[in-house]
């Protein structure tokens, strides 16, 4: 074996996808509860209270937001925990001594993590129409949004794993950070609503653009423009990606 | 002699702390040999395993592995090798059959049920195949981790304390598991704490101390070169002094001359033969006894023998 090692990326790809409907209520069920509980009080319950925002109804508006709310955390914590508990648990030996590098490696564990996040968004979607009527203006582009968005938090989501030696380290960022910048990032609203100064500093929030890009997919207009929003979530996902070559490159946390 | 199938040069590791786990060690392993690593906790044993694997880097040194430097061809190496850690680790709630047809694929193998099946049935894990890995004994625990390691049909595979805290028994099933490996061509090297278990299986034991190896050789050769017979031979009558009967023999007189003490032999049965013509010449000599212990030396006193000197040094 000299070059890419496809059975062996294949393998922890399927071994992945097996493990998240071996815990289905945890990695799909409970998400998709917990989004459809949103859809019902923000949705349909306050949100038929609400004036448009855009021209879309606020049930309507409030989808991209709840989806990205989904996708940041099930794909950053699908991922981490994905390479981080072989870490834990020792069973990284195996991964470590088999020929497989880099690429085979992502492939799997991103890979399975983004595929998750896929299936789970549609699923919200699925049961977003249960609750709201909405059109996706560019169908396209939104798929291929959240692939991006998938892949660059499922990359963030690996280097968590190996950056993290304890369980409260793994939680903390997607707790501490991602959750509260994500309800702050225009989830909910739209950042023309917020008062002067904290329209200017909420552009600082970099979920705002991801937030951004996915609603002007869905409805032609965002709060910042579509080419920013894709350039800040590939400039993401380059970081990613350098980070994790560095890792693989110097075996931090992984060799000892 | 065959071309070596792991060749190891001035291979060191230094970990962050300073801590030198290896120590510029060369080794050479045959193809086809059962090669025993023997040494205290923390002499390097795993460290050595785990830099030709993989799992460690090293701060200096070469390794290459059926010809190919581990450290750029190490795809086709590593396809090729092996591993059983000393840890139980696997992922518990996986069956049996999944674990170990996922490890199958990771080294880039396709499916082969027949195989797997056969992997399982020597193993005598076939029954248990649909169960959960948590569920199953400590024993067989380790027996799965064999059936892992095993899966992508290595030439070389490394026992890491293959028989660490199972039983008796089990023990005895893995030193014949290990036997039918290298009845079919495997390369086996393992390390343990029991030197029983290098005395019964390995061709070849090396013996590794605070990184450093201080000796690898052929195991019935190390056995006769610091192979020694002891024998007391308690007296009747004590003796002030050596008789000239006696005297070519290696013999001191101890226990207030009540008795002898013959030290002698290379660990090939030749010091039973010289005790036997000793106690002829005491017989002779009209020398009465009582009683004769006759000692072997066996590899673990050579083995402390060894790590006493290297200690001393």
């Amino acid at each position: 074996m000299t070059g890419f090692n496809f059975r062996g990326a294949w393998s922890i790809f399927k071994r992945e996808i097996i493990r998240a409907f071996r815990t289905a209520f945890q990695s799909i069920l409970a998400p998709v509860l917990t989004t459809s509980l949103y859809f019902i009080v923000f949705g349909s319950a306050i949100g038929s209270r609400m004036e448009p925002i855009d021209g879309v109804q606020y049930g309507a508006f409030i989808i991209p937001g709840l989806l990205m709310l989904t996708l940041l955390g099930e794909t950053t914590s699908n991922s981490s925990f994905g390479i981080y508990m072989p870490r834990f648990t020792g069973t990284i030996y195996e991964l470590l001594s088999a020929p497989v590098g880099v690429a085979e490696t992502l492939i799997g564990f991103v890979g399975a993590a983004a595929a998750k996040s896929l299936i789970l968004a549609s699923i919200i979607l699925m049961t977003a129409n249960l609750f709201v009527d909405y059109t996706i203006a560019h169908p396209i582009l939104a798929v291929i949004y959240i692939m991006l968005v998938a892949a660059s938090f499922s990359l963030f989501g690996f280097i968590l794993g190996v950056w993290a030696d304890n369980f409260e380290k793994l939680g903390i960022i997607p707790m501490l950070f991602l959750t509260p910048l994500t309800f702050l990032g225009g989830t909910f609203y739209s950042i023309d609503m917020l008062p002067e100064p904290w329209d200017k500093i909420a552009l600082a929030n970099p979920i705002v653009y991801l937030v951004s890009g996915l609603r002007w997919t869905f409805y032609g207009s965002g709060d910042v423009s579509f080419g920013l929003s894709l350039g800040i979530t590939l400039g993401f996902l380059a970081a990613c990606t350098a980070i994790i070559a560095f890792i693989f490159k110097t075996g931090w946390r992984l060799r000892a | 002699m065959s071309e070596p199938i792991l060749e190891l040069r001035g291979l060191t590791k230094v970990y962050p702390g300073g801590l030198k786990a290896l120590d510029s060690v060369d080794l050479d392993i045959r193809r086809g040999e059962i090669f025993a690593l023997l040494g205290p906790n923390g002499a390097g044993k795993t460290t050595l395993i785990g830099a030709v694997c993989g799992l460690v880097r090293p701060t200096a040194g070469t390794m290459h592995a059926f010809g190919y430097d581990l450290a750029k061809d190490w795809r086709r190496a590593r396809a090729r090798i092996g591993l059983v850690p000393q840890e139980l680790s696997t992922d518990m709630f996986e069956p049996v059959i999944d674990a170990v047809s996922y490890s199958r694929g990771l080294f880039g193998h396709p499916p082969d049920p027949g195989r797997i099946e056969e992997i399982l049935r020597a193993l005598s894990l076939w029954d248990k195949r649909k169960d959960r890995i948590m569920a199953l004994s400590g024993g067989m625990k380790r027996r799965v981790l064999i059936a892992k390691a095993l899966a992508h049909e290595p030439d070389l595979l490394f026992l890491d304390e293959p028989t660490a805290g199972v039983d008796v028994e089990l023990r005895k099933g893995m030193w014949e598991l290990i036997g039918q490996m290298r009845a079919r061509g495997v390369t086996v090297i393992l390390t343990t704490h029991y030197i029983e278990e290098a005395e019964e299986m390995a061709d070849r034991v090396g013996i590794i101390n605070n990184g450093r190896l201080l000796m690898v050789d052929d195991k019935a050769a190390m056995m006769q070169r610091l192979g020694r017979t002891e024998a007391i031979i308690t007296l009747s009558e004590p003796l002030s002094q050596l008789p000239s009967a006696i005297a070519n023999f290696p013999v001191t007189i101890e226990q207030a001359g009540m008795a002898l003490c013959y030290r002698g032999g290379d660990g090939t049965g030749k010091g039973k033969a010289e005790v036997a013509n000793l106690t002829k010449a005491l017989s002779a000599a009209g020398i009465d006894y009582t009683g004769i212990d006759v000692h072997e030396s066996s590899l673990e006193d050579i083995f402390v023998s060894l790590l006493g000197e290297g200690e001393a040094a």
